[in-house]
């Protein structure tokens, strides 16, 4: 069980921020088409900050936890220092290390993450 | 007396994974001792290039080149060796059909493809049609994982030039009745050419290519018990000769100083290029291996042991497990694909990866048809001749822990 550590499947079971915002100023989707990985993401921001967050989506749980454990990370934070976030940060919040075959899992929360910060609604 | 146990002795990695739980052979199949030592033995023993030297060496690598035509030829029941072209492998085979039938491909054409088909026996002829300006139109299968007869024949017209369909699923391992199909297609438009892709069909059960009557049939070494490198591509005589060589260059012609180049005959006129001869003779060891054993035993052994694994998978798992196609063992080979609930297949098949349990997970590389069943993934066991229910015992008692760790 070395990548599937407690932390991992207490986010994939309970994840955290899990829903849709009726005051979202940005939304987007992202999908990884090699496992069928989707992610939704609602946005609020007030003066530049991120205000609040939610995901919906389906995927493994290396994906579902990413979301989870990242939208935790990035609320009340800078738009600025969220679009600055690299792999690496994601990688830590999981705590675990993907081979290449699941990074593209990992990371699908912040390239969602990216993508909704730079569409507005 | 057939006994995978026993037979297990004859693949090396059982030596070096003595743990191993194989099931991902539609992937590709593990490899006996017999045929490693063949190709070793050529590039040990007789290394040189065929059909150019005058020495003994040469006509050595000549005849055994020749010998495994031959052997591939009898194990299709082929009209003639030079009607067996050699191959990277499948998807090489079938861009040979798609590339050499493009003169005679026009924007009035339409080309027919099953919903069933790998990216292999897709994509080809989506580009194909994308090139020539051709109609693609796709076939339906039915609830029970076969090609949709009905449809198929509702779809084709005098202006079909091809149709592309595969014996077996890689996804549902439903066997289609090929010989079947292809007389109903005739008997609408006698003029069509039909290509079957008969890479999860060749090595599971004796298959007849006059019965089949198809023009083209393609299939892969590796996932038959041979080296990867190495596939086939072979048909009818008349069919064969009418494809333009794409693939030209040394061996592939008669003349080369004239205006007009002359090429040489089947088969010569499609393998250009120094051909993987180690490959061919492997692949020729490995289909006089699987005969030895006999085809009847093989897929008596597959459909037994499949039905095994679908009775104690229903058993294990009840109404959370959803196992694609008909369950019929008459109509399948070794491959089930399923969904399970509250399990995403990418985790499960990680998961089982780290009990030496090998599984695929995914799309598997046929996209069109999970979207059509509207799934994003399943996951796929795979079996072969050394596959035992020991092997379907410990991925169930493997699927039954990582479940209960993701459902608590």
């Amino acid at each position: 069980m070395t990548l599937y550590q407690d932390q991992i499947l207490d986010h994939y079971r309970n994840p955290r921020n899990y829903g849709s915002l009726d005051h979202a100023t940005h939304q987007a989707n992202a999908l990884n088409p090699t496992c069928g990985d989707s992610l939704h993401m609602d946005i609020a921001v007030q003066n530049g900050t991120i205000s609040d967050v939610r995901f919906t989506g389906s995927g493994c749980a290396i994906s579902q936890a990413s979301a989870s454990l990242l939208t935790e990370e990035v609320r009340g934070k800078l738009v600025a220092d969220a679009l600055a976030l690299e792999p690496t940060t994601v990688l830590k919040l999981l705590g675990v290390p993907l081979s290449p075959n699941r990074m593209k899992c990992g990371l699908l929360s912040l390239e969602t993450l990216h993508k909704t910060l730079t569409h507005k609604q | 007396m057939f006994d995978p146990e026993h037979l297990r002795k004859d693949f090396p990695i059982y030596e070096s994974q003595p743990d191993l739980v194989y099931l991902d052979s539609a992937a590709t199949a593990l490899k006996p001792k017999a045929v490693i030592d063949a190709m070793n033995a050529y590039y040990f023993e007789y290394s040189a290039n065929v059909a150019r030297g005058l020495y003994p060496l040469a006509e050595g690598a000549t005849a055994a080149l020749d010998a495994a035509r031959e052997i591939v030829a009898r194990f299709l029941r082929a009209e003639s060796k030079e009607t067996v072209i050699f191959t990277a492998n499948a998807t090489h085979a079938i861009n040979l059909v798609a590339l050499g039938l493009e003169s005679s491909v026009t924007a009035n054409s339409n080309i027919l493809v099953t919903e069933l088909e790998h990216h292999s026996n897709s994509l080809p002829w989506k580009e194909l049609a994308r090139r020539s300006g051709a109609e693609l139109r796709t076939v339906r299968f039915t609830e029970h994982g076969q090609i949709d007869e009905t449809h198929l024949a509702t779809l084709i017209d005098a202006e079909t030039a091809l149709i592309a369909l595969s014996a077996v699923s890689n996804v549902f391992g439903i066997i289609n009745p090929v010989a079947k199909i292809v007389r109903a297609i005739r008997n609408i438009n006698p003029r069509v050419r039909i290509l079957v892709d008969a890479c999860q069909a060749a090595g599971h059960y004796p298959i007849n290519l006059s019965d089949w009557d198809a023009d083209f049939v393609v299939f892969s070494g590796h996932k038959l018990f041979g080296p990867t490198g190495i596939g086939v591509l072979a048909g009818k005589r008349a069919s064969l000769e009418q494809l333009t060589p794409m693939n030209v260059g040394g061996g592939t012609v008669l003349d080369a100083c004239s205006t007009v180049t002359e090429y040489k005959k089947l088969p010569d006129n499609l393998e250009g290029g120094t051909p993987n001869i180690a490959g061919a003779i492997g692949l020729a060891r490995a289909i006089e291996y699987v005969e030895s054993i006999g085809l009847e035993s093989v897929h008596d052994h597959e459909a037994v042991l499949t039905q095994y694994a679908i009775k104690k998978l229903n058993a294990a798992f009840g109404q959370h497990i959803h196992i694609l196609g008909v369950d019929d063992p008459a109509l399948r080979v070794g491959i089930i694909s399923f969904t399970l609930d509250g399990l995403h297949p990418h985790d499960l098949a990680h998961l089982l990866g780290e009990a030496n349990i090998c599984v695929r997970a995914g799309e598997h590389c046929a996209s069109p048809l999970h979207r059509r069943l509207g799934l994003n993934a399943t996951t796929r066991i795979s079996l072969s001749i050394y596959s035992t229910e020991a092997d379907i015992d410990r991925l169930i008692g493997a699927m039954t822990n990582i479940r209960r760790i993701f459902t608590l």
